[in-house]
C-alpha cells in the first residue's frame, strides 16, 4: 500500500487486565444473545441452490434387491438423483478404516443408512420425492446388540488386551474376590444445531464447502477422494457449530460428500441441512458397553488384581471405535491403581447405525465398571465408599498404570480431600443415614467419586496443529488455526494467548473462519485439546513474528534485545517508548514480514498395541464431585439435590469458560447416566427418535444447589500453554457421582451391606428395579434366616 | 392469498401458504435468522419467538394461526446499538457456548420477567422447560434471569427493550 492508516495515540488499546488467567467473554457472545451469529443455514442462499434428502434403508440388514427410482426422478422440482455408481472416486469415506460407502451399494447394514440422494429445488420437493422410491430387499440374519455380536463372533475390528502381572494369581491369592457386570447406555449427541453443510462447486473442478464439522481437513479429504480430484481443488471452511460434542467428528463428511457430488453434477450450490428425525436415526451416537469386572481385595479393600471385559457396540462399521474401545480401556482404572490387571476391550458389530465420538470418547464408559467395584467392595466390607476409592488412589509407590503410564502429578489425593472437606462430606453421610432411619420410604445418597482423564490423542500423529497469524500496519490481528468453534471458547482462549505475546487488548485480535487453505492438514477439534495444540500453534507463530519485530528493533535503533519489551499496547525501545502499532507501522516500512506460522507437535507421547503398554498421554486432567440424591422407592422417581465440584484445569487460560464447561459437561453426563434413553425395536428401527421421545436434561434438571470450583495453585506439570490443562471432556464423567449417589440410596435399603447392580440410563424404571432387588434380597436373608443386616 | 400480521411492529404481507409454518415465513421469506430450527417438532424451543406477548414455538405454528396478531423476534428486541438488558445480563453471566438454542431462550425469559418481575428457581424452571440447551448453561440462565430481574428493580422504571417495552 502507498500510504499507512493514520495512527491516533493508544489506538490499540493495552489489555486492562492480565490477558491470560482472566474471565473475558465468549469471542461471539454478542452476536449469540442477539441472534446474529451465522451458522450454516443462516447464511443466505444463493439464487438457484438445491436442496438435499436421502433415501434411507427401511432394513437393518438386507440386499438390495431393484430400486425404482421413476417416481422419484418425476416429482416436480427434483433436478438430480444419484445412487453408489453415481461417485465418480471412491465410494468409501470410513475415517480411519473402511467400511462406511457414501450410499448403500448392493447391501444396507442399518436401518437409516442413505441408499440414494435427490437434489431439488426445496428442501420439501426433496423430502416429499424420497418417499417415492419402490426399492425391494432381500432380508439377510441382523445382529442388534451386544450379547448377539459376541455370540456370534461379530466384530468391526480385532479384540485389544493391555495385562499386567499374574491376574489369575492375584484373584486366587487376594483375602476377597467380588464380580460384577453393568449395560452402560449409549447416548444422542442432540447438538441444537443439526448436521449441516452447502457445497458450491468451484471452477477448477473442485468444490468449496461450508460445513458444521469439527474435522474441516477430513471432510476436504473425504470430498476429494469422492470427487477423484486433488484435496487442494477442495477447501473448506467452518465458522461455527451449534454445538458437536463429538457428533460432528467424523459425522458432517457424509453429508458434505453427497452435496459435493450433487453440485459438481449439477453446477449449483447446493445445502443438505437434515431434518431432525433424519439426524437421529442416519448419524452414530455414543458407543454403548457392556461391562464385567472381577476383583481380589484385601480387607482394607485395597485392589490386588482386577480383570476387566469391556465390549462396545460399534455398530455396522469401524468408524472411530477402535480408538473409542481403546480409550475406555485407558480408563478401565479411573484414577486407582489395579495392581495386576488384565483389561480386554472387545469391538462389537451390529447391523445398527456406526456409532462415533461423542464428550469422553470410550473413557466414561470404561471408568463406570471400576466405579461399580468400587461401591460393591466397600459394600462387601461394610466400609464408606469414599473410603474404598481414597485407598486405592495412584500414589507415589503405586503409580504406573496397568498400561504402563507412570502417574507423575498426583492431584487427586489432594483434590479429594479439599473437596470432602468443602462438601462437608462425613457430616452429610451422618445426616444422610438419619435421614434414611427415619424414612422408610424417601431414602437418601450421597456419593464422591474421582475423574482422572488422559489428554491427547491415542491415534499419535493427530497430536499436531498448524496456526496462521497476520499483522496488518493498524496493529490489528489477524488469526487463524485448525481448531473449530463449537461452543467451548477456543477461538476466545486462542485470542488470549496471542494478546499476550503482544501485551494488546484482545479486541485488536479476529479469529477468523477455520479454512483448510489458511491452515492445512489439520486434526480434529476433539479429545479435549483444542487449546493445547490449537493455542501451542499460535504462541509459536507469535514468538516468530515477536523476534522478527526484536530484530528488526535491534538492527534499527541499535539496542539489545533486552532493551525491547512488549507492555500494555506500547513498545520500550530503550529510552523510547512507541504504540504498538506505530512500531508495526516501521516495521512494514522496514520491511518486515508480518505474517508467520506455527506448529506444535505434543511431545513425549508414545504407545505400542502389541505389547499394550506406553505413554499415551502427555498428561491427565483430574476433578472429583460429591452428590447427593432423594429416592421414592415406592416409584423410583427421584432428585438431585446438590452437586459439589472441585476440578483441575491446570492454570486456567479463562476461568469463566472453564467453569461454563464443567456445569454443562456435568449436565451432559447426568443426562447421559439418567434420562437419555435410546431404544431399539426387534427390528432394529431406532425408536427413540425425536425430543418427544428421549430426554435431555433441562432446566429443571440442574441441580438446585450446584457448586463448581476451579482447583487452585495446581499449573500443569507439563508445558502446556500457561501451564492450563483440557477441560471439554473430563468433567463430564463427574456425573458418575450422581448414578453411584443412586446406588447409595438403594444401598441404604440392605443397611449398606448390598447394592443391587444398577444399569444406565438409571431411569426411575431401573432405579425401582433395583429397589426392588434390594427388598428380595433382604426378604432372602429373612427367610433364610441369615442375620439381617 | 396474502397473509398478513406484525413482525417486530412492522405489518408484513406474504403470498405463501396458510400452512406454511411461521418459523419458516420468518427465516425464509423475511430473513430473520436469528430464530433457529431445532426439531421440527416444537419440542426443543429454538424457534421461540412471542406471539402477541407470549412465547410460542415458530416452527409448528402456522401462518394461517398468525394472521392479524404480533410476532416478536429475537430481532426485534435487539436495540440498533448496543443490547436489550435481558440479552446483556445474558452476556455479562456468559451464557452461551455454541449460541445456538440462546436466542429462543432470551425470548422464553422476556416473557417470563414480563408475567413475574421476580421469578424463583422454580418459576424459572416451570417457564424454561421447553428450552433445551445441550450445552447445559441452565445455571448460568437461571443467574442472567434473577440478575435482569435485579436490575430492573433497582433501575429506573423507565429503562426499556429494543421493542419499546420494559423487561418486565
Amino acid at each position: 500500500m502507498r500510504k499507512l492508516v493514520d495512527l491516533p495515540a493508544g489506538a490499540v488499546q493495552a489489555p486492562v487486565a492480565p490477558v491470560l488467567g482472566n474471565d473475558r467473554r465468549h469471542d461471539s457472545a454478542h452476536k449469540h444473545v442477539a441472534g446474529s451469529a451465522l451458522y450454516i443455514d443462516d447464511i443466505p442462499e444463493t439464487a438457484g441452490m438445491l436442496h438435499v434428502a436421502c433415501g434411507k434403508s427401511t432394513q437393518a440388514h438386507a440386499h438390495i434387491l431393484s430400486m425404482d427410482l421413476d417416481a422419484v426422478r418425476a416429482h416436480p422440482g427434483v433436478v438430480d438423483i444419484i445412487c453408489a455408481t453415481d461417485v465418480p472416486g471412491q465410494l468409501d469415506i470410513g475415517p480411519v478404516f473402511p467400511g462406511d460407502p457414501m450410499l448403500a451399494n448392493g447391501v444396507v447394514e442399518f436401518v437409516g443408512q442413505p441408499i440414494f440422494a435427490v437434489a431439488a429445488t426445496s428442501l420439501r420437493a426433496a423430502r416429499e420425492a424420497v418417499r417415492l422410491a419402490r426399492i425391494d430387499y432381500e432380508p439377510l440374519p441382523a445382529v442388534l446388540d451386544i450379547e448377539a455380536a459376541m455370540a456370534a463372533d461379530s466384530f468391526v475390528r480385532p479384540l485389544h488386551r493391555q495385562v499386567r502381572g499374574d491376574v489369575a494369581a492375584a484373584l486366587a491369592e487376594a483375602p476377597h474376590r467380588l464380580s460384577g457386570e453393568q449395560r452402560v447406555g449409549g447416548q444422542e449427541h442432540f447438538y441444537l444445531e443439526g448436521q449441516a453443510c452447502i457445497a458450491t462447486p468451484s471452477e477448477d473442478g473442485g468444490v468449496f464447502v461450508r460445513t458444521s464439522s469439527q474435522h474441516p481437513t477430513e471432510v476436504q479429504k473425504l470430498v476429494a477422494e469422492v470427487l477423484g480430484v486433488p484435496i487442494t481443488e477442495v477447501q473448506v471452511e467452518v465458522r461455527r457449530m451449534g454445538g458437536a460434542f463429538g457428533g460432528k467428528e467424523t459425522q458432517a463428511a457424509p453429508l458434505a460428500c453427497i452435496a459435493a457430488v450433487l453440485a459438481r453434477r449439477t453446477g449449483k450450490s447446493v445445502k443438505y441441512r437434515m431434518p431432525r428425525a433424519d439426524d437421529m436415526v442416519m448419524t452414530g451416537k455414543r458407543h454403548d458397553f457392556h461391562n464385567r469386572y472381577e476383583v481380589g481385595f484385601d480387607d482394607d479393600g485395597r485392589l490386588w488384581g482386577a480383570d476387566i471385559e469391556l465390549c462396545g457396540r460399534c455398530g455396522y462399521s469401524p468408524d472411530l471405535s477402535d480408538a473409542v474401545v481403546d480409550r475406555a480401556m485407558f480408563h478401565a482404572d479411573n484414577a486407582y491403581f489395579l495392581d495386576q490387571a488384565r483389561v480386554v476391550g472387545h469391538r462389537c458389530k451390529t447391523h445398527t447405525v456406526s456409532n462415533t465420538a461423542f464428550r469422553g470418547f470410550g473413557g466414561p464408559q470404561g471408568m463406570m465398571i471400576i466405579e461399580q467395584a468400587m461401591d460393591d467392595i466397600a459394600r462387601y466390607l461394610g466400609k464408606d465408599p469414599l473410603d474404598v476409592r481414597k485407598g486405592n488412589l495412584y500414589r507415589p509407590g503405586q503409580d504406573v498404570t496397568h498400561y504402563g503410564q507412570k502417574i507423575e502429578q498426583h492431584v487427586l489425593p489432594a483434590l479429594i480431600d479439599q473437596l470432602e472437606v468443602s462438601a462437608d462430606y462425613r457430616q452429610r453421610r451422618e445426616s444422610v443415614r438419619a435421614f434414611n432411619a427415619a424414612n422408610p420410604i424417601l431414602k437418601k445418597g450421597l456419593s464422591l467419586t474421582p475423574v482422572k482423564f488422559g489428554i491427547s490423542y491415542t491415534v499419535k500423529h493427530l497430536n499436531q496443529a498448524g496456526a496462521l497469524v497476520h499483522i496488518y500496519t493498524d496493529g490489528s490481528i489477524h488469526l487463524n488455526h485448525g481448531g473449530t468453534e463449537m461452543g467451548q471458547g477456543l477461538f476466545v482462549k486462542v485470542s488470549q494467548v496471542v494478546a499476550d505475546v503482544f501485551q494488546i487488548d484482545p479486541r485488536w485480535i479476529r479469529v477468523s473462519a477455520t479454512r483448510t487453505d489458511k491452515v492445512p492438514n489439520t486434526s480434529p477439534t476433539a479429545a479435549s485439546a483444542g487449546s493445547d495444540l490449537n493455542g501451542m500453534a499460535a504462541f509459536n507463530a507469535c514468538m516468530t513474528l515477536r523476534q522478527r519485530l526484536v530484530d528488526f528493533a535491534c538492527e534499527t535503533y541499535g539496542l539489545e534485545p533486552s532493551q525491547v519489551v512488549f507492555s500494555k499496547g506500547r513498545v520500550l525501545l530503550g529510552e523510547r517508548e512507541v504504540d504498538w502499532a506505530e512500531l508495526i507501522q516501521e516495521a512494514y516500512r522496514g520491511r518486515v514480514s508480518l505474517s508467520a506460522t506455527g506448529h506444535y507437535a505434543t511431545p513425549r507421547i508414545h504407545y505400542d498395541r502389541t505389547t499394550g503398554t506406553g505413554h499415551p498421554f502427555f498428561y491427565f486432567a483430574h476433578g472429583a464431585a460429591c452428590s447427593e440424591v432423594l429416592v421414592d422407592t415406592l416409584t423410583g422417581e427421584y432428585r438431585v439435590l446438590r452437586v459439589d465440584i472441585l476440578h483441575d484445569v491446570g492454570r486456567s487460560l479463562n476461568p469463566a469458560i472453564d467453569i461454563g464447561q464443567i456445569e454443562g459437561g456435568f449436565i451432559q453426563g447426568m443426562g447421559w447416566l439418567t434420562t437419555e434413553e435410546l431404544v431399539w425395536d426387534a427390528d432394529g428401527r431406532l425408536l427413540s427418535n425425536s425430543p418427544a421421545n428421549y430426554k435431555i436434561p433441562s432446566v429443571g434438571d440442574t441441580p438446585p444447589d450446584f457448586r463448581v470450583a476451579l482447583l487452585a495453585e495446581h499449573p500443569n506439570h507439563e508445558t502446556t500453554i500457561y501451564r492450563s490443562k483440557a477441560v471439554g471432556e473430563p468433567p463430564f464423567m463427574l456425573a458418575i457421582s450422581v448414578w453411584s449417589a443412586l446406588r447409595d440410596a438403594v444401598a441404604s435399603l440392605t443397611g449398606y451391606r448390598y447394592c443391587p447392580p444398577l444399569d444406565t440410563p438409571a431411569t426411575p424404571e431401573r432405579v425401582l428395579w433395583a429397589v426392588e432387588a434390594a427388598q428380595q434380597s433382604q426378604k432372602e436373608a429373612i427367610d433364610a434366616d441369615l442375620p439381617v443386616v | 392469498m396474502s397473509i398478513s400480521f406484525k413482525v417486530n411492529g412492522q405489518v408484513r404481507s406474504l403470498d405463501v401458504d396458510a400452512d406454511t409454518p411461521l418459523l419458516w415465513a420468518l427465516r425464509d421469506e423475511l430473513g430473520l435468522k436469528g430464530t433457529k430450527f431445532g426439531c421440527g417438532a416444537g419440542l426443543c424451543g429454538a424457534c421461540t419467538v412471542l406471539f402477541d406477548g407470549s412465547p410460542i414455538r415458530s416452527c409448528s405454528t402456522s401462518l394461517s394461526q398468525v394472521e392479524g396478531h404480533d410476532i416478536t423476534t429475537i430481532e426485534g428486541i435487539t436495540p440498533a446499538e448496543g443490547l436489550h438488558p435481558l440479552q446483556a445480563a445474558w452476556s455479562e453471566h456468559n451464557v452461551p457456548q455454541c449460541g445456538y438454542c440462546q436466542s429462543g431462550q432470551i425470548m422464553s425469559a422476556l416473557a417470563l420477567l414480563r408475567e413475574n418481575p421476580s421469578p424463583s428457581d422454580d418459576d424459572i424452571d416451570a417457564a424454561m422447560t421447553g428450552n433445551i440447551c445441550r450445552c447445559g448453561t441452565y445455571p448460568r440462565i437461571r443467574e442472567a434471569i434473577k440478575a435482569a430481574a435485579e436490575a430492573r428493580k433497582t433501575s429506573d422504571a423507565s429503562v426499556s427493550g429494543g421493542d419499546g417495552r420494559a423487561v418486565s
